[in-house]
């Protein structure tokens, strides 16, 4: 019998399932709208035409429940932490955060205040930092390009016994 | 109306009330009686000449070393386009005035704001509590010897020094 492989090349290819999930995944990441501060600005110009992050199918969604990613854009406040915390658990799974700028980071400039969450990372799971005060589109389009990197490693059929060790400097 | 004017008037009408008028800084200040804050603000309001229509600001210090909370009143007055700031020293361990809120009723938020931060207790307040922290914080952060609590809500307060943090 003939070989189904390249038989047919204009109508049939193959790929692993793991790989088209994970492209069809990578190439559709709605992020949640979640502008604090000053990031939020850099943020809405990153979606704007000249960054285009619709360029990778990175579409915003103005509600938890039908996004793949949060970015994480400012200050945070122990009183928005809590209502981060709730909104991230109101995403579905598979789930990933940007934490975009100093603040997110770390607390940045503000890190000494009685008020200011010394980081995102202190309530939810952050993949990827962006660091900057507040960083470029360009930065922030480089972080998303990097969620992608993560989602197309990702193993939904055989999950591994143990999780699959990210590469150095993703 | 100079400042200086505005205090001869109340200390006409209110004497032994006001003291410590200092008229030669940008914005001239008087001491007030806390007792009697109410009847003078709302003398500085409504009396002819004075007219302070506005509270542009309300807001407070902390001076630890004096054992007192200075609450600070920031009065304008559009139609005479003068200006004079009040202050009421509180003692440190019981900080309680009553409220101008019936005075001005943008006092209301600045007295808020002023418990929130300062753990002043302005009695006849309508709704006092804290407007901008989290209902259950403890304790009013604007004050000198306040200390971050290790964790809040079960988020940790903490910070990793940076070197460490780069370390790892």
């Amino acid at each position: 019998m003939k070989p189904l492989i390249n038989s047919l090349p204009e109508t049939v290819f193959t790929t692993k399932v793991d790989d088209i999930l994970n492209w069809g995944r990578a190439s559709s990441q709605w992020y949640m709208l979640f502008g604090l501060a000053c990031c939020a600005i850099e943020l809405m110009q990153t979606g704007g035409p000249r960054a285009d992050l619709d360029r990778f199918g990175a579409v915003p969604r103005a509600t938890p429940r039908q996004s793949d990613l949060m970015i994480v854009a400012g200050t945070l406040t122990y009183k928005m932490a809590k209502r981060t915390k709730l909104l991230y658990d109101q995403m579905p799974d598979p789930k990933y955060v940007i934490s975009m700028g100093s603040c997110a980071n770390c607390g940045g400039l503000f890190q000494l205040a009685y008020s200011v969450c010394k980081g995102v990372d202190k309530i939810v799971p952050v993949d990827v930092y962006v660091p900057g005060c507040p960083p470029r589109p360009e930065a922030l389009t480089e972080g998303l390009l990097r969620i992608q990197d993560k989602m197309m490693r990702e193993r939904w059929l055989v999950k591994p016994s143990h999780p699959v060790e990210e590469a150095a400097g993703a | 109306m100079e400042a200086k004017d505005i205090y001869a008037a109340l200390e006409k009408q209110f004497p032994g009330k006001v003291s410590e008028f200092k008229g030669e800084v940008l914005e001239p200040y008087l001491s007030v009686d806390g007792a009697s804050i109410v009847e003078i603000c709302r003398y500085l309001r409504d009396s002819a000449g004075l007219n302070f229509a506005v509270l542009s600001d309300l807001t407070a210090l902390d001076w630890p070393k004096e054992e007192k909370i200075q609450v600070v009143y920031h009065l304008f007055s559009y139609s005479h386009n003068h200006q004079i700031v009040l202050k009421v020293d509180l003692p440190r361990a019981n900080p309680k005035i009553a409220t101008v809120e019936g005075v001005w009723k943008v006092a209301n938020w600045f007295e808020r704001e002023v418990y929130d931060l300062f753990g002043v207790i302005f009695e006849g307040h309508s709704d006092l509590r804290r407007i901008m922290l989290p209902e259950d914080w403890v304790g009013y952060p604007l004050r000198k010897d306040y200390v971050e609590e290790e964790e809040y809500d079960g988020i940790s307060t903490q910070r990793a020094p940076l070197v460490e943090k780069l370390l790892r």
